[in-house]
């Protein structure tokens, strides 16, 4: 769905043929192919993540490398076109919000992208449903609870029904039933056949919804693959200056020889012993 | 010696007709770490806000009961004498930043800025609180090119370099990695030990078992549960409080392993109680 060939980013002006070794890169030479599996990318503060789903959605531009959407080269496409493909939720949803009520803001981008107004109020309805925001149609999103401003945020990229939903850091400020919340959408969608994409540091909450994990680290990927071959690969975690899920360090610590990444993996490893 | 109490502390927003805090009563020792947990609209924030003083100055409103503070009734308190004993890191690091300094290093200087110190008094402050929160190397880039993460230890770090009897954290580490959140924690640590007391709102209740002294649980502007970690953790009305205990507590819990009265609410407990397999 994603094909991203040896891309490398830099936010200082580069107009070099080749890579400029004094030069600082945001991202360094990423290849990957994004699937159907659901996919998290992790790694340290300022290791590139957002920076690489930024360019995706098109809102930087690469200095070199070709990264395709749907089939669509991104360099030759513009933003705009590329929304009805791809959405992204941001990371901080005071970048994101705009309009004066919740209903307004969930709107926009589906109308943005050519929806019909029938089609957008059903799909913008289903989606606040889903966050338990229904009752709040009228509310300025700004007077919302930042933790709600975040699922108001994920709902307005839900109703725009993309093929591509990528959601950057989406537990921020989530208290526990909120968590369960964002944990419910990313299967659902997931469930729909829609590839969804997740930035985040909460390692448990990775083991417990995503298959696939990306590691990055100072802008270069240093780990892609399965939950349980990434988040065993001790030395590299350590590497990415990360850790394994609680659960998993537990079950190390205990010596089990099972790789348990979640609560409910050592409880059954547990009892079964 | 009593750091914080507060005693009966009820609030009301304008035009509200619910209370944001109902009858809340605590006290905090010197230098010790206080976790307030509980769902998002419990109160937490608003009880930060009026433990150094925005409520009732700021936010107006329906205001009864007591704050003290380092033996100062924020009430009758001026937000800038407040401000010498008591430092605030908001929840949202954009709402921390002045905007009106160019590098890392004046933006965490600011706070000390307003207090005058003398210029090496203010370079030994600020350098400790950029080491502390490990953002030193960062120093002398503009504050709006940080990462989130790295924002936010600049926030912690401002707040830090006034060096506060008692600083109180809103979510520091909600945008943080995990090696970023533990570095917060350890140095929270660090600077109880030297007798700072630290209030931190906190969703990783791994961390707050494991750093925090008590716990303050929150639910609809009450007190739920002012108790050790062990203890909280250990109730088995979690959920009606809107909380979950630490992976190491559910496993324990899940596996009828306690360790004494309680369940474990650490790593090291739960691998002690569980037991090593080899």
């Amino acid at each position: 769905m994603i094909s991203v060939q040896n891309l490398w980013f830099s936010y200082e002006p580069d107009d070099r043929k080749r890579p400029n070794p004094d030069k600082k890169y945001a991202l360094r030479d990423i290849s990957l192919e994004i699937d159907k599996r659901p996919t998290a990318i992790i790694g340290q503060n300022g290791a590139g993540k957002t920076t690489f789903v930024r360019i995706l959605k098109g809102l930087l531009t690469a200095n070199r490398g070709a990264v395709t959407v749907m089939g669509e080269d991104v360099s030759r496409t513009t933003a705009a076109r590329l929304a009805r493909n791809i959405g992204l939720v941001f990371q901080n949803p005071n970048d994101q919000l705009f309009k004066k009520t919740v209903m307004d803001e969930a709107m926009f981008g589906p109308l943005n992208i050519g929806m019909g107004e029938g089609a957008a109020r059903k799909s913008v309805m289903r989606a606040l449903d889903i966050m338990e925001l229904s009752d709040k149609l009228d509310t300025n999103p700004h007077d919302l609870a930042l933790s709600d401003k975040k699922l108001l945020c994920i709902a307005s990229v839900m109703a725009m029904d993309t093929d591509i939903i990528i959601l950057d850091e989406p537990t921020i400020s989530q208290d526990y039933v909120g968590r369960e919340k964002v944990k419910r959408v990313i299967r659902l969608l997931r469930d729909e056949g829609k590839s969804v994409m997740t930035i985040i540091h909460d390692m448990d909450f990775v083991a417990e919804c995503f298959e696939r994990i990306i590691v990055f680290n100072e802008g270069e990927k240093l780990l892609d693959g399965g939950a349980k071959e990434v988040f065993s690969d001790a030395e590299m975690l350590k590497k990415a200056h990360l850790e394994p899920p609680y659960a998993l360090q537990l079950a190390i610590s205990m010596g089990l020889g099972e790789v348990c990444l979640t609560e409910a993996d050592v409880i059954r490893c547990m009892m079964e012993a | 010696m009593k750091k914080v109490i507060v005693e009966n502390l009820k609030y009301r927003y304008p035009a509200m007709k619910q209370l944001a805090l109902d009858e809340i009563s605590f006290e905090v020792e010197e230098g010790e770490k206080i976790g307030v947990i509980g769902r998002n609209s419990s109160g937490k924030s608003t009880l930060c806000q009026a433990l150094v003083g925005l409520t009732p100055h700021f936010y107006k409103g329906t205001y009864g009961g007591r704050v003290i503070v380092d033996g100062l009734e924020i009430k009758h308190a001026t937000v800038s004498e407040a401000a010498l004993k008591v430092g605030i890191v908001f929840q949202n690091p954009f709402t921390q930043v002045t905007g009106a300094k160019l590098t890392v290093y004046e933006e965490v200087a600011f706070g000390l800025e307003n207090m005058g110190l003398s210029r090496a008094e203010m370079i030994e402050k600020v350098d400790r609180a950029l080491h502390l929160l490990n953002i030193y190397p960062f120093r002398n880039q503009n504050p709006f090119s940080l990462s989130g993460g790295q924002m936010q230890r600049m926030a912690i770090a401002g707040i830090i370099a006034m060096r506060p009897s008692i600083i109180v954290l809103d979510e520091p580490t909600s945008q943080l990695d995990p090696q970023g959140t533990e570095e917060v924690f350890s140095a929270m640590d660090e600077l109880s030990a030297e007798g700072m007391t630290v209030v931190i709102v906190e969703h990783k209740m791994e961390k707050v078992a494991q750093y925090c002294d008590k716990i303050l649980v929150m639910k609809d502007g009450k007190r739920a549960a002012f108790d050790t970690p062990a203890k909280v953790f250990s109730r088995d009305d979690l959920s009606e409080l809107g909380v979950c205990a630490p992976v190491y507590t559910n496993i324990c819990k899940a596996l009828g392993k306690k360790e004494g009265a309680y369940y474990p609410v650490t790593l090291a407990g739960a691998a002690r109680v569980l037991g090593a397999r080899r």
